[in-house]
């Protein structure tokens, strides 16, 4: 597929770029984003009938028209970040998390446990062993697709995606238990009165700590892959296992050890989600944001500031568009088309940063 | 009797969806592409089927079942087409990464699914749900009365609509299609190794299209299948759940062969419904039982990277970009 165009003596050729500017790089995604800004705007406009003008000033509203609006696309990203930032490790040894969805449920499972059951634990204790016990949660729903991955090199892309569904069923188990009130199948508000196991109100705002611990896990996972040892060993497996085999390294340590370190991380995000913002456990708790993440960090090139810009402008928008849907009595999913418009354009775009097209005479070659 | 009747109607009820799915992954796997795309685009067949023929019913007096049956598949072909067409320019003509773009479309897709599902009918200035209930009937009850009534076998054999058998004639035609002809070999040998298949004088990107775009036009089908048979040409929000992936999970059970799947999908549509049907069960056990469909498909998994034989693997260069020029 190198030629696309064989007409007359024109031929367009794909070629791979050495290198882009990184200033280069995000201006083609910046084109990217308008374009699908201006093709999903038609989409709205389409089905509501209003001018578009008014739907970008409602998304605008939707998403930072008030202090709250304001603090809850700030949650938000903060924890599409988080999630972006435990699938770093993993996506960088080529290994395909596509498990962070089960992860975050398995740490939110977790945490609803300890949330339920440990009312009497004096409070920094609990807080403490929420996000330990969310971590190992995560961690047990990761172990078993590295374990398999190095030892029988099992598909992980599958495994991981079916361990997902099993931790939603796992969830809804649960929620036969610790549904409140009794028979409305769904576990309701934890500890309304009390807040045993809530996330304490940091910095005068109550996602204070959700923030403080997103930031601390980037800065401290950005570190670990960029100067320790075991960072530069998860580049080379990623990089070539052959490579890695040569120069010593133990492939299939690395591969369960970084797969641990990975689900961790998105286990402590069901933490944060269910004790810094939800307070509750349901099915849709990850609430595909494991999977948007994965969209997150692969377009940043698992680059932490790249995906925290990213993160920023899907949840704006996603904000924005659940704004516009209730504005006009639509309904909620109008988000999941606008922000879906937007990845593929943003997808796409990648393309031309790491080729471009050069129009070659096909008759001065022969010459 | 009759109980073990109800389940088996019942479990085929939920095996077809699960059939077209995965013959449609299998098909579009085997060149290579691994589009996680395919639960968003059943939701879009599904519902583009369901607006063709609801705007249809609404546009006319006097609707007829089978004007309602082609136009809405005409819809659902469209629909899922435009689908497997964006996820194959994506991947293979902007070699964007295919589990990206395959969870980006699902996304889109069940968004695009729920959100027109939910409010068509408040666009189109009704209320209430969408039903197209005249279209839906030629859906249903493929063979006549008098077979349907042959006691036992009319209730598990005749008892469906036509997008049941349907689904068995396609995931034949599809075997034999990757098995018999030219073209499946064609197909293996991109999947296997593009650049091989390249040098043999193989249309690598043409065929990786035809592939996806007929895969996700399969899939699609079991989409409209789902609201017309199952639902009786209504949309319930969600109500499709996570029978996609189960689909995926079934391309996985069926070790990439259409034929396979035929009866896998029974297994899956069984598991699926066997907690009605299970004597003992309580609420939390039955949620346990549920859970079964994922789990044995963990345990294929597991168990064929470990025999490790080569007809029984997943295609080699599957989830991969292909460009020529790179070494």
């Amino acid at each position: 597929m190198s030629k696309i165009a064989r007409s007359n003596k024109k031929v367009i050729h794909m070629v791979k770029r050495s290198g882009i500017s990184p200033l280069k790089a995000w201006g083609i995604r910046l084109i990217a984003a308008v374009l699908g800004l201006i093709v999903a705007a038609f989409v709205i406009v389409g089905i509501t009938g209003v001018n578009p003008l008014k739907v970008y000033e409602g998304i605008i509203g939707g998403a930072v028209g008030s202090p709250r609006r304001i603090w809850v696309t700030v949650r938000e990203t903060v924890v599409l970040l988080l999630i972006a930032v435990g699938l770093m490790p993993a996506f960088k040894m080529r290994f395909w998390n596509l498990g962070a969805e089960g992860q975050i449920l398995a740490g939110g499972i977790a945490c609803s446990a300890l949330m339920i059951y440990g009312k009497s634990i004096p409070a920094p204790l609990l807080l403490f062993l929420i996000i330990v016990c969310s971590a190992l949660g995560g961690m047990i729903w990761g172990f078993l697709p590295g374990l398999f991955k190095a030892i029988f090199n099992t598909n992980e892309s599958l495994f991981t995606l079916m361990l997902n569904y099993v931790a939603m069923q796992l969830v809804t188990f649960f929620i036969v238990f610790w549904e409140n009130p009794s028979g409305s199948n769904s576990v309701g508000i934890i500890n309304p009165s009390g807040k045993e196991g809530w996330f304490p109100a940091l910095f005068g705002s109550d996602y204070g700590l959700n923030i403080l611990i997103v930031l601390i896990v980037t800065v401290v996972m950005t570190l670990y892959m960029k100067i320790t040892k075991h960072g530069y060993e998860i580049a080379v497996v990623g990089e070539s296992q052959n490579t890695a085999r040569y120069a010593g390294i133990n492939v299939g340590k690395v591969i369960i050890r970084t797969m641990l370190v990975s689900s961790a991380v998105c286990g402590l995000a069901g933490a944060v989600i269910v004790s810094g913002a939800s307070h509750t456990i349901s099915t849709s708790t990850a609430g595909g944001r494991g999977f948007t993440a994965i969209v997150v960090a692969w377009m940043a090139n698992l680059n932490p500031a790249g995906m925290l810009l990213v993160a920023a402008f899907l949840v704006f928008m996603q904000q924005g568009s659940i704004q516009i849907a209730s504005q006009y009595g639509l309904n909620e999913n109008a988000s999941d088309i606008i922000t879906g418009i937007l990845i593929f354009f943003l997808i796409g775009c990648e393309f031309f940063i790491r080729y471009h097209l050069k129009v070659v005479n096909t008759e001065d070659d022969k010459s | 009797m009759t109980l073990l009747l109800t389940f088996i109607v019942a479990a085929v009820g939920q095996a077809v969806p699960l059939l077209y799915g995965a013959t449609g992954e299998i098909l579009t796997e085997k060149s290579g592409n691994l589009n996680l795309g395919i639960p968003g685009i059943m939701y879009m067949g599904g519902i583009s089927g369901l607006m063709g023929a609801f705007l249809y019913e609404n546009a006319t007096d006097n609707p007829s079942a089978f004007a309602g049956v082609v136009i809405s598949l005409i819809c659902t072909v469209i629909a899922s087409a435009l689908g497997g067409l964006l996820y194959c320019f994506l991947t293979t003509t902007l070699r964007a990464n295919q589990n990206v773009v395959g969870l980006a479309l699902t996304t889109f897709g069940v968004g695009f699914g729920n959100f027109f599902g939910g409010s068509l009918s408040k666009l189109a200035g009704g209320v209430g749900q969408i039903s197209v209930a005249t279209s839906a009937s030629g859906y249903t009850n493929f063979f006549p009365a008098f077979m349907r009534n042959i006691p036992l076998v009319g209730k598990i054999l005749f008892s469906y609509g036509f997008l049941t058998y349907l689904s068995i004639v396609i995931a034949l035609i599809v075997t034999w299609l990757i098995v018999g002809t030219g073209y499946g070999l064609n197909l293996l040998a991109i999947g296997e190794d593009p650049s091989v298949a390249d040098a043999a004088g193989i249309n690598v990107t043409g065929n990786k299209y035809i592939a996806t775009v007929a895969g996700a036009v399969i899939a699609g089908l079991g989409g409209l299948y789902f609201v017309m048979e199952y639902l009786g040409g209504t949309w319930s929000n969600n109500g499709f759940g996570d029978r996609g992936w189960l689909a995926i999970a079934l391309v996985i059970l069926a070790l990439w062969k259409p034929s396979n799947a035929i009866w896998g999908s029974l297994v899956f549509g069984a598991l699926y419904v066997l907690y009605i049907y299970l004597p003992g069960l309580n609420r939390a056990t039955s949620e346990l039982v549920k859970m079964l469909p994922y789990v044995v498909t963990i345990i294929v998994l597991v168990v064929i990277s470990k025999r490790n034989k080569p007809e029984n693997q997943p295609p080699a260069s599957l989830g991969k970009a292909y460009f020529r020029e790179d070494r």
